[in-house]
């Protein structure tokens, strides 16, 4: 595999491709909202519990790529547990990294640096943002739909 | 000032059937990208083109730029020649009876677009019906629903088998007495599917209805002859026949035309304006507001003089062949499945791979220098109807080669070995 075909598919997002971790419908979800991309066709809803204020539990199904799974793979661990105002903050750092606007710190994301190579694919950044686009509508206006374009 | 031909006939044109030999006039071909050898095999998307047709542009903004229909002056006469002789040749492609058959438009949607706010819109009433197919186009499907919605009229839609057949008994039914028109696809841009349009047409018109053909996928694949067809209007777009983008041709019979208002007002479409009333030009030109395309349609015809000299007979042969060949190859990979298995097919093939999403398949083999597509390919009721949200398409032209199919294939393979 070319080098810059290693930075887009990184072992951890082909691995979160092949196995989504909470990749589950969650029937009593306080907070539910659909994502779309139309442009590829990607589509997938993600169940939010909060209490409290914080992400008690949290799941998604769908279909997509690669980068759209994965993302929404690792987003979902990464969620589980924070604030409400952690996540939209982590929303921030994880679009700043993967659109490449070089405001984050460096590290601070964990496992979510695995998609740092998305920034030299432009027409993948939408398909690794769709789950954190899904989330935020669910967080701020549950049952709403998400669309990237 | 030479009157016979404006824009004099374009560069050297392969004069043998031997349609690899046709990719020295291809400049793109020969780029790289990603350091690879650039395999481009997004045809049914748009195709590349010529030196020839790049040249006739070219010289016509070096030589003849000016508006058509307008000037008294030397340039605008020698552009009026060079854009009325563009439709004389796109009617001789088509077989149409007469030049004033062929409207220009910037592509087949806007014909279809043209043919449903002026055609249909003057004849739906509430609960007529307008027939398509599953495997439609967008472009095929929106315009009609527009009109539909706007009528209280009914979008009947013929079922397509799990290979991406037309049901053709179903069709013969859904025929009924309250159908307005059938819009139909002749080539599927998402499958391949060739469909038996003559015989789709032929039982239209046994009971009375008008045939709307959807060439875009066609016309660059297939000799098309309209009248030996019969339909009422075929459409095609130039940019997938290896002519620039922003120019297409609606092809409508006469009767139909005379009969259709206007589609948009402004200058050209008119023989007399005052406030009170306004006559009409006389068919094409009632269909051709504002200034044309005059560059689009000289590439068009520089692209049809190039297609027309290596033969369409030929061209199809060669694909069919590629087609063939990418079949098998494609098809014994562990894993993979080709997506429509018609027996009429022409220049696409459409698979899918167990694991491996087709947008992660685009981007691998983008790596390795080859164009397809991925997605959902403009036809979701089609995808919704074979339970797919997405496929890959590999489409091909008449310079692709079997070399090119290989590397498609190992391109397929190094997917599968990424996402194992």
């Amino acid at each position: 595999m070319t080098v810059d075909l290693r930075s887009l598919y990184q072992e951890i997002i082909v691995d979160h491709n092949r196995r989504p971790r909470n990749f589950r419908e969650i029937p009593d979800a306080d907070r539910t909202a659909h994502g779309d991309n139309p442009l590829c066709g990607d589509r997938l809803t993600v169940y939010v519990n909060v209490r409290g204020g914080v992400i008690r539990d949290i799941g998604f199904v769908g279909n997509g790529c690669a980068i759209s799974t994965a993302s929404a793979s690792l987003m979902t661990e990464a969620l589980l547990g924070r604030t409400e105002q952690e996540a939209d903050a982590l929303f921030v750092k994880f679009h700043d990294l993967v659109a490449g606007t070089g405001r984050g710190a460096p590290g601070s994301l964990g496992k979510l640096e695995a998609f740092a190579g998305v920034r030299e694919f432009p027409v993948r950044v939408k398909c690794a943002t769709l789950a954190w686009h899904t989330v935020r509508t669910a967080l701020n206006t549950p049952g709403g739909t998400a669309s990237t374009e | 000032m030479n009157r016979s031909s404006a824009v004099p006939a374009a560069g050297p044109i392969p004069d043998v059937p031997d349609v690899p030999r046709a990719r020295d006039d291809f400049p793109i071909l020969s780029r790289k990208v990603h350091g690879k050898q650039l395999v481009y095999l997004d045809n049914a998307s748009t195709t590349q083109k010529p030196r020839a047709v790049i040249a006739a542009i070219r010289r016509y903004y070096f030589t003849s730029n000016s508006n058509v229909h307008r000037g008294v002056h030397s340039l605008s006469d020698r552009a009026t020649q060079a854009y009325e002789e563009a439709r004389g040749r796109v009617a001789r492609f088509l077989n149409a009876r007469e030049d004033r058959e062929i409207v220009f438009v910037r592509g087949a949607t806007e014909a279809i677009n043209l043919v449903a706010q002026t055609f249909g819109s003057g004849h739906l009433r509430e609960g007529d019906e307008i027939l398509v197919t599953e495997m439609e186009h967008h472009a095929n499907i929106v315009p009609w629903q527009m009109v539909c919605d706007r009528a209280g009229a009914i979008l009947e839609v013929v079922p397509v088998s799990t290979a991406g057949e037309l049901d053709l008994a179903a069709y013969e039914r859904m025929l009924s007495p309250r159908t307005r028109l059938a819009a139909v696809t002749h080539v599927s841009n998402a499958l391949g599917t060739v469909n038996p349009v003559r015989e789709m047409i032929g039982m239209a018109h046994a009971r009375g209805i008008p045939v709307l053909v959807d060439g875009a996928q066609a016309a660059p694949h297939i000799p098309v002859d309209v009248r030996e067809l019969g339909c009422d209007f075929y459409v095609f777009s130039g940019h997938k026949l290896y002519g620039p983008t922003g120019i297409g041709v609606l092809y409508g019979k006469a009767e139909h035309l005379e009969a259709m208002p206007p589609y948009q007002g402004g200058g050209d479409m008119i023989l007399r304006v005052t406030f009170e009333k306004t006559t009409y030009n006389a068919i094409p030109w009632k269909f051709e507001a504002g200034t044309p395309d005059i560059a689009g349609a000289v590439g068009l015809r520089a692209a049809i003089d190039y297609l027309d000299a290596i033969g369409l007979a030929a061209v199809s042969a060669h694909e069919g062949e590629l087609l063939g060949y990418a079949t098998e190859e494609v098809g014994r990979i562990p894993g993979v499945r080709i997506v429509g298995t018609a027996r009429e097919k022409a220049g696409i093939l459409s698979f899918v791979a167990e694991g491996v999403h087709p947008h992660d398949i685009g981007t691998v083999l983008d790596h390795e220098g080859v164009a397809i597509r991925a997605g959902h390919h403009c036809a979701m009721p089609l995808m919704d109807r074979l339970g797919l949200p997405a496929t890959a398409r590999a489409s091909f032209g008449l310079y692709n080669t079997p070399a090119e199919v290989d590397i498609l294939a190992a391109g397929i393979r190094k997917a599968r070995e990424i996402f194992r």
